[in-house]
């Protein structure tokens, strides 16, 4: 089409003119690596031997762009990229800051571990049913989430993440299965509506969606808009998404019926993404509505991780109980967004992280007891320790590391988290850190009693000795088990370079300008995006 | 415009709440597919509505001469109606194969995951 000589406008005041540095890229690279690799697993559905080879491949690299992406971050501080060459507001903005960076890496790290685990577990049929398709799409769900720096666009990836979720969750179609997937689904389908009405209402007040121009003008909104009414909202929402007390109760309907791998990434990555989002929404979009709602958010920490590790003590299904304690683990990492002082934050981040691999590698553990036990019910196991000694001590490991006991990762973050609390006089939200760690401490002891020191009791099953798994079955499972269990292991050992990072998220956090400053460079004219009124 | 679209997703809201609250899978199902719609409206709503000016830029211009409606709005409903389809569309071949092999739709009779009379933890060693 002919354009006039009115065509004569600058465009750098709307666009970016000249591509970003190489290294830039690094910030859509993982989701990049996951869809690729995800359309190219659904090619090979079918080919069921070769698939895993491409899934594997896939997930390495999505590690590898993962860890290239938080080293950048690290040097140079928060990565920004807008997509479409406009300039933000206008486009849809990437910012991947360190919180972001270090959960993408902790969810390529898992991803792979599960990629690898999921070799063993997973049959032939499910993977011809798509289980890797799935498994990326997730994943790059989960990245997305991490790294976007657009409100509505963190919906569409929630929805992204939810949507392969349930491919993973009915893999299978057991009736089991089928009855915790409806549930799961509609929750969590719910839970998401109502975060896109909260988008809604934060569009119709703002007139923007870009999380970086939210935060700037919230203060000049203050005094106008319903802001505390739209924070309310979004608390409610992504506590369903994080399972927190009084809406976790989607969580052990359904945790414990997929294949053990996806249940353990879901307990890995599933919950977290709702626990960043309030990170996100609270610190770097709406301090002052925080502050105002600490108490309340204290409170639901508070009885999130006591019910959840009392949820815990009552469950005679292993599986379950680890969905309990996941529970347990999110209202640690609330109780760090309620303190909202640098140790605190610097504890819920630390303890994001340690629950993130901890909890993944509690379910690879569980689903290499079950290999071996055949039951998944406490009432019916044992006689592991006599027929699997190094199984016994990876469990104790992880047992302990679930518990905070040193020397493994969780005694830091809980550390930590009880200092804040005694920092600012909250007595009572540090005692039910412990609390729940001690409650924690007895579920965990009783799966090591009964399932490892208790003699099998062969007439109960009529199925006589226990059979050890052949040792070829189990050798993907352990290794990736072992690989997240060094992983614990060295944070708890050293936790030096780990606390560095998470002290320096925790100072991004409680200095939101940083975050608004690194997507709109300061010297740059600020451009508005006021509604055309009626 | 806008009061009268406030009152229309009112009554969608309280549909869609109404219909939530039952205890029969598909009537769930019926509340959150107008739950979805009802939030579509709000979005739209929360654009603030201009009728019957599209946001078309003439020909030879670079921008629009005049006001024009918020496109903006439109976007983002119709990636929330795409998404909102397709997990209705996933959802309702969920209730169908729940409903088949659980041969129930009611949420009360739905304990396959968690039996009602599953056995207490072993009390002692």
């Amino acid at each position: 089409m002919a354009l006039d000589a009115s065509y004569d406008v600058d465009i750098s005041q709307a666009m970016v003119v000249e591509l970003p540095p190489l290294a830039d890229w690094l910030v859509v690279a993982p989701l990049v690596v996951g869809f690729v690799f995800g359309a190219l697993c659904l090619m090979t559905r079918k080919d069921t031997g070769r698939q895993p080879f491409v899934a594997i491949t896939g997930l390495l690299a999505m590690l590898a762009a993962d860890i290239g992406l938080f080293w950048h971050v690290y040097t140079n501080g928060t990565v920004v990229m807008t997509m479409g060459r406009w300039l933000p507001p206008f486009g849809i903005t990437f910012a991947a800051d360190m919180l972001g960076a270090l959960l993408a890496l902790v969810t390529g790290i898992l991803g792979f571990a599960g990629g690898v685990y999921a070799l063993q577990d997973i049959s032939r049929t499910g993977r011809r049913y798509g289980f890797y398709p799935f498994l990326l799409l997730m994943l790059s769900g989960v990245t997305a989430a991490f790294l976007t720096g657009d409100i509505f666009n963190l919906y569409v990836w929630f929805e992204v993440l939810l949507i392969a979720s349930f491919g993973l969750l009915v893999l299978g179609s057991e009736r089991e299965q089928l009855d915790g997937a409806t549930k799961y689904a509609f929750l969590n389908l719910i839970a998401t509506t109502l975060f896109l009405l909260a988008v809604a209402y934060i569009y119709g007040v703002f007139g923007t969606l870009n999380m970086a121009d939210i935060s700037r003008k919230a203060a000049s909104v203050r005094d106008s808009g319903p802001l505390f009414t739209i924070t309310a909202m979004l608390l409610f929402a992504f506590a369903m998404k994080a399972a927190a007390f009084p809406l976790n109760f989607w969580l052990p309907a359904s945790y414990h019926t997929p294949r053990i791998v996806v249940s353990g990434l879901f307990a890995g990555l599933l919950t977290k993404v709702g626990v960043y989002a309030l990170l996100r929404i609270f610190l770097t979009l709406f301090g002052a509505e925080r502050d105002i709602l600490a108490g309340t958010i204290a409170v639901i920490a508070a009885l999130t991780m006591v019910l959840g590790a009392m949820g815990a003590l009552a469950q005679n299904d292993i599986r379950r109980l680890l969905g309990y304690l996941v529970i347990s683990g999110i209202g640690s990492m609330l109780a760090g967004l309620a303190l909202g002082s640098a140790t605190g934050l610097s504890g819920a981040v630390l303890y994001a992280v340690h629950s993130m691999i901890v909890m993944t590698a509690l379910y690879f553990l569980v689903g290499i007891m079950v290999e071996r036990m055949k039951v998944f019910t406490l009432r019916e196991a044992g006689g592991l320790y006599s027929s699997a000694p190094w199984l016994a001590a990876l469990a104790l490991m992880l047992f302990l590391s679930v518990s905070g006991l040193p020397p493994f990762s969780g005694l830091w973050p809980k550390a930590l988290l009880v200092k804040a609390s005694l920092d600012v006089g909250a007595w009572w939200l540090a005692f039910a850190i412990l609390l729940s760690g001690l409650l924690t401490t007895i579920a965990v002891a009783r799966v090591f009693a009964f399932s490892f020191w208790r003699e099998r009791d062969t007439a109960q099953k009529g199925a006589g000795e226990v059979q050890p798994a052949p040792a070829a079955t189990s050798g993907a499972m352990a290794g990736s088990l072992t690989a997240l269990l060094l992983l614990t292991v060295a944070v708890g050992v050293y936790p030096e370079p780990v606390v560095r990072v998470t002290d320096r998220i925790a100072a991004e956090l409680k200095a939101p300008s940083r975050y608004v400053e690194a997507v709109f460079p300061p010297g740059s004219e600020p451009l508005t995006t006021e509604q055309t009124e009626p | 415009m806008e009061t009268a679209m406030a009152i229309l997703t009112g009554l969608f809201f309280a549909v869609s709440i109404y219909l939530m609250l039952s205890r029969h899978i598909i009537r769930i199902l019926l509340g959150v597919a107008i739950l979805s719609n009802a939030v579509n409206l709000t979005i739209f709503t929360n654009g603030r509505i201009t009728r019957e000016v599209p946001p078309i830029i003439p020909e030879g211009k670079a921008f629009p001469v005049e006001a024009v409606a918020n496109p903006l709005p439109q976007a983002l409903v119709l990636t929330a109606i795409v998404i909102a389809f397709a997990f209705f569309a996933f959802l309702l071949v969920l209730v169908f194969r729940s409903y088949q092999e659980l041969g129930t739709d009611d949420t009360d009779e739905m304990r396959e995951a968690e039996p009602p009379n599953e056995p207490a933890p072993p009390l002692g060693y």
